[in-house]
């Protein structure tokens, strides 16, 4: 098979001024779906995504059948969908039941209705696969609104509702708002999904909903960061894939689809940095020292206020006996913390601050003797 | 806080009546009983998510509501998706503005409150850890952190050390100690063990049958108090410091009064 089919740049110039409400559009719907992905992520959500989308279809197809326009057919199929699956389960559990049992049966509609439809044949799977050539400027002034509304809710909604989604007990009882935010939330998600149909197609919204958050929670813990780096990679795999589209004239989302599971690859298999990864074998939880310097000679400041990484690797860690003062920090500056990590001895950990401390203004203790590990029993104060 | 002649009552079904009991600050308190009398509905109440039946209950001597920050609460461990984009310290930020509307702003104020209640916990080595990786032990400190760090006037703790192992149901009891100690924030402590915190409660309150008994451990725990309580006989044994109760946890749904305690457990 020639590959060149599949990727060609001939006039690709030419065809690029023809394509700009495509790619407006994919634009639009690689942010919003790279915003409301991490949300579905949190709130365990995909599978629902997949019903909502298949249902979008139904609802399409149903639109076909009695003659109005499909985009508001998929919208309505769509939030029917996710109202329901809001409303049917809140656990997990139940709700990927009700999830199924719902979109097959949604699903077998919209076939049927499909088959009843007697119009061109290429409208019944363009709505599966989505059709974003077929992007009007109509549809692209909806889908400006939709993601304009859907954001703004989300800004306003984005702590409650995440706080909600992880740590829903102690959210209730801070008194958020649980039970409302939930189909709240499914309202966005059903509008969001209508809108990826339209540009992706039912069976492929995945890619861009799911996918962009999957590569991007492998790179980071931190909620914000996963959030830019999934709108990056969902806006990358939707622009990319309606380019690199133009030449061969091929349907768009196998393109979108293959892009971002190749983001989701190279992820995969980048390491999380340590700081948020933590590379994290087990780890005790005692601090043997914070913010104390632990050395036979006198305390230097610099030993002290030193940020840079210090592996102490202790073969044998037998008891030392040392003399101590405990110097406190100056307020608001980085210390390193000593931890015992199993098998490895003592780490001294970086990048760690301490909280500004009125009372430790005092100055340095009076120096004491102490054994390091601690003994057992007491020895006879030599203070 | 306060409780005055407060009855909870679910229908027919009453789960206590005529409790009444003043938590002064500081003052750490077990809250123990079977299954189904009624502990974590004390909870609901405190939290203002249930209504009492009759009688008053107010928290700094105003009404109680839903979401109030003078109220902290720390759950059962439970498990976080290892992947879940959640850093120990963002669980910690939930418990200062987690509840509020609109996007989360880094603030230099808001980092140096986290910092401060993750030290507070010794849990600022791994605060860019992900929560799901944590241990359980771990996980109960964050929870301590974010309960505490609105500086509550009453922390309640809904069974936190199920699920740990000694050592952590030994660490995480000790910091809960200390934090109301350093804090003077009362604690209300539910859990069906006490031992773990047995030397460090000052008063226990015992639920069971729709009635309870409020007093030291010595005087509450007890084989003539708990099978008073029961309506059976009840053996306690005082070992080396600890407390054995014999005859309630295995059969507790045959001696138990008709719909007080209901299967609960074996189901």
């Amino acid at each position: 098979m020639d590959l060149g089919r599949f990727i060609s740049f001939t006039d690709f110039w030419d065809l690029l001024p023809l394509v700009t409400v495509s790619l407006a559009a994919a634009l639009l719907m690689g942010v919003l779906a790279g915003v409301v992905g991490p949300m579905v992520q949190a709130r365990d959500l995909a599978f629902a995504v997949h019903g909502i989308a298949e249902l979008s279809f139904t609802g399409a197809a149903g639109a076909l059948l009695v003659g109005t326009s499909v985009v508001s057919g998929s919208l309505v199929g769509s939030l029917i969908a996710a109202l329901t699956f809001g409303l049917l389960g809140v656990r997990a559990r139940e709700r990927n039941s009700a999830i199924g049992v719902t979109m097959a049966f949604g699903l077998g509609l919209g076939v049927l209705f499909a088959a009843m439809y007697t119009g061109r044949t290429a409208n019944k799977f363009g709505a599966l696969v989505g059709q974003p050539s077929a992007v009007t400027g109509d549809a692209l002034g909806v889908l400006a609104v939709v993601a304009a509304l859907v954001i703004g809710a989300l800004a306003v909604l984005w702590r409650p509702l995440f706080f909600a989604s992880v740590d829903p007990e102690v959210a209730a009882a801070r008194g958020v708002p649980i039970r409302v935010l939930g189909p709240v939330f499914m309202l966005l998600l059903g509008l969001t999904v209508a809108m990826a149909v339209q540009i992706i197609g039912a069976l492929l919204v995945l890619s861009l909903l799911i996918t962009p958050t999957a590569a991007a929670a492998r790179l980071t813990a931190s909620p914000l960061r996963v959030t830019v780096l999934s709108v990056l990679f969902a806006t990358v795999s939707a622009v990319g894939g309606v380019l690199l589209a133009l030449s061969p004239g091929l349907p768009i989302s196998p393109y979108v689809t293959t892009l971002s599971f190749l983001i989701y690859l190279v992820c995969r298999f980048i390491r999380r940095p340590p700081t948020t990864g933590f590379g994290r074998q087990r780890v005790s939880t005692t601090v043997l020292s914070l913010a104390r310097p632990l050395s036979k000679s006198g305390p230097i400041s610099e030993s002290m206020l030193l940020i840079r990484l210090k592996t102490r690797v202790i073969t044998e860690y037998s008891p030392v006996i040392v003399q101590l003062t405990e110097v406190p920090a100056p307020a608001g500056c980085r210390v390193n913390v000593d931890t015992l990590v199993d098998l490895t001895g003592v780490r001294k950990l970086t990048s760690t601050t301490t909280v500004p401390e009125p009372s430790l203004a005092s100055g340095p203790s009076a120096p004491r003797t102490v054994i390091d590990p601690e003994p057992t029993f007491r020895l006879p104060d030599h203070a | 806080m306060r409780l005055d002649h407060a009855q909870l009552a679910y229908g027919a079904r009453l789960l206590w009546d005529d409790l009444t009991l003043t938590v002064e600050p500081g003052e750490f308190i077990a809250v123990l009983g079977p299954n189904g009398a009624g502990k974590t509905s004390l909870l609901r109440v405190l939290l203002g998510q249930t209504a009492l039946t009759s009688g008053t209950v107010e928290v700094g001597g105003r009404p109680v509501r839903r979401g109030s920050s003078r109220i902290g609460y720390v759950p059962q461990q439970q498990s976080f998706e290892p992947g879940l984009p959640l850093r120990a310290r963002d669980l910690v930020g939930f418990g200062l503005d987690g509840h509020r509307w609109g996007l989360p702003w880094p603030s230099r104020q808001r980092r140096t409150l986290v910092d401060r209640a993750l030290v507070d916990v010794g849990a600022l080595e791994y605060a860019d850890a992900p929560v799901g990786r944590l241990s359980g032990g771990e996980q109960q400190r964050l929870r301590i952190a974010q309960a505490l760090i609105t500086e509550p006037e009453v922390l309640l703790c809904d069974e936190p050390l199920l699920s740990l192992d000694l050592p952590h149901q030994k660490a995480v009891s000790d910091l809960i100690d200390e934090r109301r100690r350093a804090t003077t924030t009362a604690v209300l402590f539910v859990t069906h063990e006490i031992n773990p915190i047995i030397d460090k409660v000052d008063r226990v309150l015992y639920l069971a049958n729709g009635r309870f008994r409020i007093g030291a451990a010595a005087e509450v725990m007890t084989s003539a108090v708990l099978s008073e309580l029961y309506d059976a006989p009840v053996e306690v044994l005082s070992v080396g410091g600890r407390v054995l109760v014999i005859g309630v946890e295995q059969e507790p749904h045959h001696h138990a009064h008709g719909a007080t305690t209901t299967g609960r457990k074996r189901s």
